[in-house]
């Protein structure tokens, strides 16, 4: 059975008409809560990347996050000197233009010590873009945590980035050398010789993910290297 | 199973054994490697291709006398995008670790020939209610084969089952190690293909 042009044109029109519409209140309606679950995820990765458990007889809850962020954490601008830019919000930061200031969230229990420095990172692997968060203790030089929040690596391969096991491996290593110079930190390809004497910044690779590490190795130093005049203010103790 | 009719019930089981889409008719080979990693993907996957594989045939099949002979793939294609985008919005506000974890392969479903496929072969030609069971069955036959092969892969790949750890600890004292191949592609095929092979000498099934 062959249909005239202008009945397959109109039935055409009239299906996508109808998809549009189903699929547009689909997405508005979930918007608001598709949001939501982006920025409590990215307030729960700040928080776990500076060292708060979640423990498994209290989940955290969207509340939970909220409160812990809003009394322990404290967030700052600083510019390309490593100085922290006075009455912006983190919030202001306009990503696309303003590429020299920088978010910090700094992890403060309720007006004690600094416990250690939060920043964003975020860089390709081999099929995405990865998000993540890389914390250092108050020393400014020792790793306190890294979590990813956003990726899309192969799921069991470069998807094992945002995995305990991994991330794990990047606690209590040291982004300077010993005479203080900054080195970064360093993804191997299989387990990290502990003998070398470059142990101290290298951190075990993902077997079958050497783009993904390649990747990150790259991401992750540059983002380092953004905000080393801070970290060296910290390290010097000079004013921020 | 007494309220279906005899063809109900030959339209719903055919699929999960006789005629298994990915044995069988060899079709969803792409996402049956690409989520089998880990059993809690494969089941979530499974989930997400029954609700799009049923309402795709149903929809299809309640306008599938108006659907313009010329343009019925472009139209069955654009219910099944619709389809599988509303899946993702759903998952993304609600069960959004797991749509972080499934990441692209729940938009991938778009692409499994067997949405199409049962589109195609199938929904054009049938009522809408048996439409409905022939893609629950088909989503059915497609997720037991997922979940076998990415049980097998799960547990010599990363000697875990859904996430618990199997393999004790002693193994791997021992000097046992899990087997990197399972988690890479090539892993899959051939689980995959050992499946399809005791399937078929189990059913006598021959190529015609």
């Amino acid at each position: 059975m062959q249909q005239s042009n202008s009945y397959t044109l109109i039935f055409t029109g009239i299906v996508t008409v109808i998809l549009g519409f189903l699929l547009s209140i689909a997405a508005t309606s979930l918007k608001e809560q598709q949001e939501l679950n982006v920025a409590i995820d990215i307030k729960r990765n700040i928080l776990r990347s500076l060292d708060f458990q979640e423990s498994q007889d209290e989940l955290w809850t969207t509340e939970i996050i909220q409160t812990l962020f809003d009394s322990n954490i404290v967030s700052f601008v600083i510019d390309e000197t490593g100085k922290i830019v006075d009455g912006m919000n983190v919030e202001d930061i306009d990503t696309k233009s303003n590429s020299m200031l920088a978010p910090v969230y700094c992890k403060k229990r309720e007006g004690k010590e600094i416990e250690g420095y939060a920043i964003p990172i975020s860089g390709k692997g081999l099929w995405s873009t990865l998000y993540g968060y890389f914390a250092l203790e108050a020393d400014g030089m020792t790793v306190k945590g890294i979590k990813f929040y956003k990726h899309g690596e192969t799921p069991g391969l470069g998807g094992e980035v945002d995995k305990e096991w991994f991330t794990q491996n990047f606690i209590g290593k040291r982004i300077v050398d010993e005479e203080g110079n900054f080195v970064g930190i360093q993804v191997v390809r299989g387990k990290v010789d502990e003998s070398s004497k470059n142990a101290y910044h290298q951190v075990d690779g993902i077997s079958g993910a050497t783009m993904t590490s390649k990747g990150l190795n790259n991401f992750l130093m540059n983002d380092l290297q953004k905000y080393e005049p801070f970290f060296k203010r910290i390290r010097t103790n000079a004013s921020i | 199973m007494a309220f279906l009719s005899k063809k109900s019930q030959t339209v719903l089981k055919d699929p999960l054994m006789n005629n298994n889409p990915i044995t069988l008719q060899v079709l969803g080979i792409c996402s049956a490697l690409a989520v089998t990693v880990k059993v809690d993907t494969a089941v979530i996957m499974t989930l997400a291709v029954i609700f799009v594989l049923s309402m795709s045939n149903t929809l299809i099949s309640l306008i599938r006398n108006f659907i313009p002979a010329r343009v019925r793939i472009i139209i069955q294609l654009a219910v099944i995008a619709s389809l599988v985008i509303l899946c993702d919005q759903v998952l993304r506000a609600y069960m959004y670790d797991m749509s972080k974890q499934l990441s692209v392969f729940v938009g991938l479903i778009i692409t499994n020939c067997i949405v199409m496929g049962r589109a195609e072969a199938f929904a054009m030609q049938n009522k809408p209610g048996q439409a409905f069971l022939d893609g629950v069955g088909n989503a059915l036959g497609y997720g037991i084969i997922l979940i076998a092969v990415s049980v097998f892969r799960e547990i010599l790949g990363s000697g875990t089952l859904y996430g618990f750890q199997v393999i004790p600890t002693a193994f791997y004292e021992s000097g046992y190690v899990n087997n990197g191949l399972m988690v890479l592609s090539p892993g899959a095929f051939i689980i995959l293909g050992l499946i399809i092979w005791i399937q078929r000498t189990v059913y006598d099934v021959e190529e015609k």
